[in-house]
């Protein structure tokens, strides 16, 4: 059938410039670039195009420029060039529109209308050049009241408790989506900078073990690659109910990024399609909930906090009442920009709520119930900044989860390519011949670079503030201020408006 | 409720009697115990106790007396048990190795996950027995139900042996169960009589069996009728069907690109 399809990209050749040396065509994955020996000249096929810029950021003459392809279609505010185009593609396939990353539709993004408070004049700010500043964060859960012996040592015994010396964590990204190299260049970076890492749903590889006290272990619907050494070897073990980008829909890893290694982790034969249910077959309810919570307690015999990680929706603030109840000791909310390996595009852009919103929601309801302590909140779908970061924590999180700024910093360009398995980057791929474009040395460095600025920049807002400790911001909705934003939005959000 | 757990102890051989002894008292000192080189544990008047076997990983001998509660033998390593009594729900839940064998009926998801092992059913089972059992390598878990078994029975099965012999049904009675692996991927259901094609799944295929198949039946069967004192020949003397995935990707063709 031919596709009534129009390219998306325009690659514009620098005739000039270019050298025929045929990087592009080597490093794109896409078939855009192709030798022509006849004319002995590099040519393009503009409709494969993904505009990832692998080709562009590797010519060595720059000679390459990609454009959007800015199709003159009659205005229509309705009938957008995306809209017809899915459609043509349906049309063509029959087929749910698959798609990676994150929703890229213009929700609201909340962090964007809040502001941060700073001292002036009334209240010294604090130099963090100067003063230590604490980023220290304890996940796990904390008792309600401690008891203290006549020479004041705590007598009441702690839950288990995870220290990160940055409220930062990489969030669950599966080997299998993404590749071995890009797990290795995680768990090093969580390593350096004491922080975690997270599995994902798709086990443990064996030269990663010794990365365990930084690595979260994931247990979701497929529960493929869990077993007891899998269990041991992490520092945390979370159950996976749902993700942001897709709730309530299960995990399809398609049989051909089910490589020889893959299937050595998953424990599934190669070439067959990995299928996580959408729920979990033991978990109809929160008492399954905690039966599952309690059977990994009992399965790591009460040294490691278990977490619960649910997509934000519409009911998450009574939801996660009830995992609290079930006995989770973390409880990780997903939110609507949450990234994905592959999900059907209409769930991605339309299920699910932001997760400032979410947040907001989840941290006041759980202080009403008294039951805050006894659960760390840990968020994560489109955090890309510190400033988000502190945001987060103001809201209540005591800690964040970063998926895609994770892997922007390896090279992704978040060209929404992920479910092709294509990847020019080498990131969410199995294909081995691209992902060693991944040096794990360099991933690392890149992923602990972008922790060590994000830390830097947290103690300096901190500072700012005149508080020298995190702990000081977290919950702290006072610090913050809202612009731009209805009384609905900000009574959510327990956030007054900016001046008031 | 017990604050102690009273063990009789005799060498390597430990008997608890666990009446009013919490899950986590009672598996805290199966834990100790076999730390301690305990390799039979006898346990009596088992009342609901959750997750015994758990976390043990040594082949410890556990005989149990009574019903024990959910997700017995869950993420399991090792562990032999055998329950005189029934089983509940989860039972061998996401099981690694070891066996466990039922001398009674078992509840829901039996099995669940199992990536190794096997598990021995004398009567019945509830819904979703097997489901999304899998297999690597030489690690093929097991299931055999000697009764019969309710809906969505081996459904997202990827791997592993799931054996529903039906000994208790009357003279011309039939297995109730729909949805007989539906999203099924990878291993293998052998049924002894016969069912309809509207209970089975859209991705699973019926066949007869070859040498193979009653080859790996028969060392089952065998099994089977050695733990309750069956007559394995004259089980194996009937007719079987085998249910197999069709595909190795059966959601393949959902997506467009």
């Amino acid at each position: 059938m031919k596709t009534y399809l129009p390219a998306k990209f325009i690659v514009e050749r620098d005739s000039e410039r270019c050298i025929q040396c045929q990087v592009c065509v080597n490093q794109c994955t896409f078939d855009t670039h192709y030798y022509d020996g006849e004319d002995d000249i590099v040519k393009n096929r503009e409709e494969n195009c993904a505009g990832c810029h692998r080709c562009m950021t590797f010519c060595p003459t720059g000679a390459l420029t990609i454009r959007r392809n800015l199709l003159e279609y009659r205005e229509n505010y309705n009938w957008r060039p995306e809209v017809i185009e899915d459609i043509i593609k349906q049309a063509e396939t029959g087929g749910m529109l698959l798609t990676g990353m994150g929703d890229d539709k213009e929700h609201r993004i909340y962090w964007d209308h809040l502001v941060l408070n700073a001292s002036q004049v009334t209240n010294p700010s604090i130099d963090p050049l100067r003063e230590p500043m604490e980023l220290a964060t304890y996940l796990g859960s904390k008792p309600d009241r401690v008891e203290l012996d006549a020479k004041g040592r705590l007598k009441t015994k702690l839950p288990p408790q995870v220290r990160l010396e940055v409220p930062v964590m990489f969030a669950a990204m599966s080997y299998g989506a993404v590749s071995l190299n890009v797990h290795h260049s995680l768990a090093r970076a969580a390593t350096e900078m004491d922080t975690l890492w997270n599995t994902g749903e798709g086990g443990l590889h064996p030269s990663l073990y010794k990365y365990g006290q930084n690595t979260i272990v994931q247990v979701a619907s497929g529960r493929f690659g869990v077993h007891q050494e899998y269990l041991d070897a992490g520092r945390v073990v979370e159950i996976k109910i749902g993700q942001g980008a897709k709730p309530g829909i299960g995990g399809h890893l398609p049989g051909g990024k089910v490589s020889h290694e893959v299937s050595l982790t998953r424990m599934i034969p190669t070439g067959t399609d990995a299928l996580s249910p959408a729920p979990q077959h033991d978990i109809y309810s929160i008492e399954d909930l905690s039966q599952l919570v309690y059977a990994l307690k009992e399965a790591t015999n009460y040294t490691k906090p278990i977490s619960v990680k649910i997509a934000a929706v519409h009911n998450s603030a009574a939801i996660a009442s009830g995992m609290v109840r079930a006995g989770a000791d973390i409880i990780v909310l997903d939110g609507l920009r949450g990234s994905t390996g592959a999900a059907p595009k209409v769930i991605r852009d339309n299920v699910g709520i932001p997760i400032e919103l979410a947040l907001a929601a989840v941290d006041t309801r759980l202080r009403q119930e008294g039951i805050r302590n006894r659960a760390s909140l840990v968020v994560s779908g489109g955090i890309r900044n510190s400033g988000d970061v502190a945001k987060a924590i103001a809201l209540g999180a005591d800690a964040c989860y970063i998926g895609t700024a994770a892997l922007v910093a390896l090279g992704c360009s978040v060209c929404q390519q992920c479910h092709t398995g294509k990847c020019a980057w080498g990131i969410c791929t199995t294909d081995l011949s691209l992902t060693k474009r991944i040096n794990p040395d360099i991933g690392a460095r890149r992923l602990a670079n972008l922790l060590r600025g994000w830390s830097l920049e947290l103690k300096d807002m901190l500072g700012g503030m005149g508080i020298n400790a995190l702990e000081s911001l977290r919950g702290n909705r006072l610090a913050l201020r809202g612009v731009g934003l209805n009384d609905n939005e900000l009574e959510v959000l327990g956030v007054r408006v900016a001046g008031s | 409720m017990a604050d102690t757990v009273t063990v009789e102890k005799k060498g390597t051989v430990a008997r608890i009697d666990t009446s009013g002894v919490y899950y986590r008292q009672l598996n805290a000192r199966m834990r100790e115990l076999v730390a301690d080189g305990v390799r039979k544990i006898e346990l009596i008047s088992v009342c609901g106790q959750r997750y015994i076997g758990t976390d043990l990983s040594k082949p410890v001998d556990i005989k149990i007396t009574g019903t024990p509660g959910n997700d017995l033998g869950a993420f399991m390593l090792g562990p032999r048990i055998t329950v005189h009594g029934n089983a509940q729900d989860g039972c061998g839940n996401t099981m690694d190795d070891g066996l466990i064998v039922i001398h009674g009926h078992a509840g829901d998801i039996i099995g669940l996950s199992a990536r190794g092992g096997k598990i021995f059913i004398r009567d019945d089972v509830g819904y979703r027995a097997g489901i999304h059992m899998k297999e690597y390598g030489e690690k093929k878990p097991a299931l055999v139900i000697g009764g019969t078994a309710q809906d969505f029975l081996g459904e997202y099965m990827a791997g592993g042996t799931l054996v529903l012999l039906g000994l208790n049904l009357e003279e011309g009675q039939h297995h109730r169960a729909n949805f007989i692996g539906t999203g099924m991927h990878g291993g293998v259901i052998y049924i002894r009589g016969s069912v309809a094609d509207y209970q089975l799944g859209q991705e699973v295929g019926v066949a007869g069996l070859k040498a193979e198949d009653k080859k790996l039946l028969g060392g089952l069967v065998g099994e089977y009728a050695g733990y309750f004192g069956a007559d394995a020949a004259r089980i194996l003397d009937s007719d079987f069907i085998k249910i197999y995935p069709r595909f190795l990707r059966p959601y393949g063709r959902l997506y467009a690109h």
